[in-house]
């Protein structure tokens, strides 16, 4: 994934940082809880929505067990369509793929529609490298990248920023990209949404090539699916001359009538809404398209790989592949809300993030190793992921991964991996413990000696315990063990 | 009728006033109560951290020492979800890596007989009062396991609510996790002790006196928490209080 993210602290340090912020936490806790509530309630309204969720997850998994089917289906429908298709295995292909295509067309600018698959690849990066100006234009995004910032939301990427703060990004930085922030620019919602709409306008009306990803690809019919809120994704897909599509492979959906389950789901999980107010389609260029100037003369699909089909092989993980990026998850999840989206290190936050980026990017950094542990397996994001993706279930299989090493696929080749550094220590605990727990002979001796030792109890614990009692209590042991009770109180029974 | 007692390890060590409280709770209810002294830990600390294989003989220990009994009743929503949840899975990818031959009809044969307090008291004896005293204002906690895992529902504030003389108050925001989460609360501290702080704050702010729960792991990172502070309320678990009678008060 992208260069920005490289050299992170593994969780528990990144999110330290976080949970000390009084000003992140009450911006997230705040933005969290707003959407989580509506999201419930525009969930109950349907009837039928434990259905619908069967459904798109019979759907997805319908899809995945057949991939290499309904892509080369997709090629032919989008090709039919008067679209060009390119493969790209990895993150430095795609970016190859797509500076080359821009390149060629002999503009310097391109404008943006929010899109995780480029943020995954870091396109903008590679495209600055290469002398090409990328200018996001999703409103979160672009406070983002003027803000010098990185995304710490699927959804909301500036949800970490308040509008004072946003005020103060635009003031600052729109001048120095195109049009400055209007004199006086305050912090009302209204008056920074104008800003940033003048500021874009100008962008759209310039440009002559587009980048976008998209929610969803249609194999029957070629047809590419944008759901936005904002309207800009609509002028970045329908204004240029030359479109560029970066998609993950994980993407397409069999037949078009499919789409009616995610026009139901993902709106209601991500946004809270009942519809997204702009969803986008376009298949190719089209007969229209072209001749009379309306639409895009070119359309090019990169078909994202990155990890994807490593992850497919993956019989646990790869429900992972199922998602929507709805970001519900995210909302719901209390851990993501103390630790906020910086400290997962990856485009992808929040428990989906946990269980995602180990697998794209496997376990072998310190940041990535950490990811599978970053969750309490409360089983909340279970609970709300429109297509029942059992998160805990894969963050335990990770753990496995990480602590004990075993078999993965890595681009295409099956290999053992040896266990993550740094567990060493706990897998000989693990053992003991289990040593302990198998010989109740030697539990109750050591519960006992715990009983005598009761009135050493420490405060603060050395070594690992220390996080323990840096905020808590030790419980106090108890005179004797509930076995020793036992035996003694109702003991000639048994 | 006949059943067996699934203390948990936790409970063996730290909490044998819970493990004390539901013989006294389920001979009151008529129930014949035996604690097979084989038994020690269900294996979750082991599994949930990746340690898959370390928890194979566990389950191999807790299916073998309750083989037999119609029903094994367990205080603990966590432990209790292991079982149900879990052991099928451990046990297929046991055999499947060519361990623990018998494994998965071993812990099949279990997992149906294994009941969390509540659901024993509510489902298998039909009892919401269970003509327990407990003279306090109570908030009730549903760890995560209990809400999400076994799906317990209301079963607990129901037992709670039939209580003589409890005042059962809501608890802001109450499925939402404490943070202790196992492990998590050692590898991840900081988020562990915000999340238990913001719980405590919550659990402070309702003005009862007692804390309840039915899943002692999850007490024993907010009691810590509320001893730490000093706090006046205290942390109890569900089967103290519907042990608690006027003849023998909980103390």
């Amino acid at each position: 994934m992208t260069g920005t993210f490289m050299g992170m602290p593994a969780f528990p340090e990144a999110a330290r940082e976080a949970v000390g912020d009084g000003a992140l936490r009450a911006n997230l806790r705040r933005a969290t809880h707003t959407i989580r509530d509506k999201r419930a309630r525009a969930v109950a309204e349907l009837a039928d929505w434990d259905r619908l969720r069967a459904a798109g997850k019979a759907v997805k998994d319908h899809t995945l067990r057949h991939l290499d089917r309904y892509l080369l289906r997709l090629e032919e429908s989008v090709t039919a369509a008067g679209g060009t298709v390119h493969w790209a295995a990895d993150a430095d292909e795609a970016n190859r793929i797509v500076t080359g295509l821009v390149l060629a067309t002999g503009h310097r600018e391109v404008v943006k529609v929010k899109s995780m698959a480029t943020q995954e690849i870091g396109l903008n990066e590679a495209l600055e490298a290469a002398g090409i100006a990328a200018y996001e234009t999703d409103l979160a995004e672009l406070i983002v990248q003027l803000g010098h910032d990185r995304p710490s939301h699927i959804l909301v990427p500036a949800i970490h920023r308040n509008r004072a703060e946003i005020r103060d990004i635009f003031e600052a930085e729109m001048g120095s990209w195109g049009l400055p922030a209007p004199d006086g620019l305050g912090d009302d919602p209204r008056e920074l949404a104008e800003a940033a709409r003048l500021h874009l306008r100008e962008k759209f009306l310039r440009a002559k090539v587009g980048v976008c990803g998209a929610n969803f690809m249609v194999a029957e019919t070629g047809t590419m699916v944008v759901f936005e809120s904002e309207g800009n994704g609509r002028m970045c897909l329908t204004l240029p001359e030359t479109l560029i599509s970066v998609v993950g492979i994980e993407k397409v959906v069999p037949t078009f009538r499919d789409l009616e389950i995610f026009l139901q789901t993902l709106p209601r999980s991500s946004t809270a809404e009942r519809m997204n107010p702009y969803t986008t389609m376009w298949t190719g260029l089209g007969p229209s398209r072209g001749a009379d100037g309306d639409g895009p003369s070119a359309f090019h699909l990169v078909l994202l790989d990155n990890g994807r089909t490593d992850t497919l092989a993956d019989a646990v993980g790869r429900q992972a592949l199922r998602c929507i990026r709805c970001s519900a998850c995210l909302n719901v999840c209390p851990v993501y809300e103390r630790a906020g989206g910086h400290a997962y290190g990856s485009v992808y936050p929040g428990p989906i993030g946990a269980i995602l980026s180990p697998q794209l990017r496997g376990t072998g950094s310190e940041i990535d190793a950490s990811l599978p542990y970053a969750s309490t397996l409360c089983g909340a994001c279970y609970e709300v992921c429109p297509v029942a993706i059992d998160i805990p279930e894969v963050l335990v299989h990770l753990r496995e991964r990480v602590a004990q090493g075993g078999p993965v696929t890595r681009e295409g080749i099956r290999v053992r991996i040896r266990p993550a550094h740094g567990h060493t220590a706990e897998r000989a605990a693990m053992r003991a413990a289990r040593l302990l727990l198998d010989h109740p002979g030697a539990l109750r001796a050591g519960e006992r000696l715990l009983a005598r030792a009761r009135r050493l109890r420490p405060r603060r614990l050395p070594g690992p315990g220390r996080a323990w009692t840096d905020t808590r209590d030790l419980p106090e042991p108890p005179p004797q063990p509930f076995r020793d009770w036992w035996a003694r109180e109702r003991g000639g029974r048994a | 009728m006949r059943a067996a007692l699934f203390v948990t390890c936790v409970n063996d060590a730290l909490y044998p006033r819970t493990g004390i409280a539901v013989v006294r709770l389920l001979e009151r209810l008529g129930v014949d109560v035996d604690f097979p002294a084989a038994q020690s830990c269900c294996g979750q600390p082991q599994y949930n951290t990746g340690y898959r294989r370390e928890s194979e003989p566990l389950l191999r220990r807790t299916a073998e020492a309750f083989a037999g009994y119609p029903y094994v009743v367990t205080p603990s929503g966590s432990c209790a979800a292991m079982v149900r949840a879990h052991y099928p899975r451990i046990a297929r990818l046991a055999e499947q890596e060519g361990r623990g031959s018998g494994l998965a009809a071993l812990t099949g044969d279990l997992v149906p007989r294994v009941h969390e307090l509540t659901e024993f008291l509510v489902d298998v004896l039909g009892v919401t009062d269970v003509g327990a005293y407990f003279p306090h204002t109570v908030t009730y906690h549903p760890s995560c396991h209990g809400l999400r895992g076994l799906g317990l529902g209301d079963r607990p504030r129901r037992l709670l609510a039939a209580v003589k003389g409890l005042d059962l108050v809501e608890l802001p925001g109450a499925e939402e996790c404490c943070g202790f989460g196992g492990t998590f609360a050692v590898k991840n501290p900081d988020v562990s002790a915000a999340m238990g702080t913001d719980k405590i704050d919550s659990a402070v702010g309702t003005g009862a006196d007692v804390l309840c729960g039915a899943d002692n792991s999850c007490l024993a990172h907010l009691g810590g928490i509320l001893r730490r502070r000093g706090e006046a309320m205290r942390a109890l678990h569900l089967a103290e209080i519907l042990a608690s009678t006027e003849e023998e008060p909980l103390r």
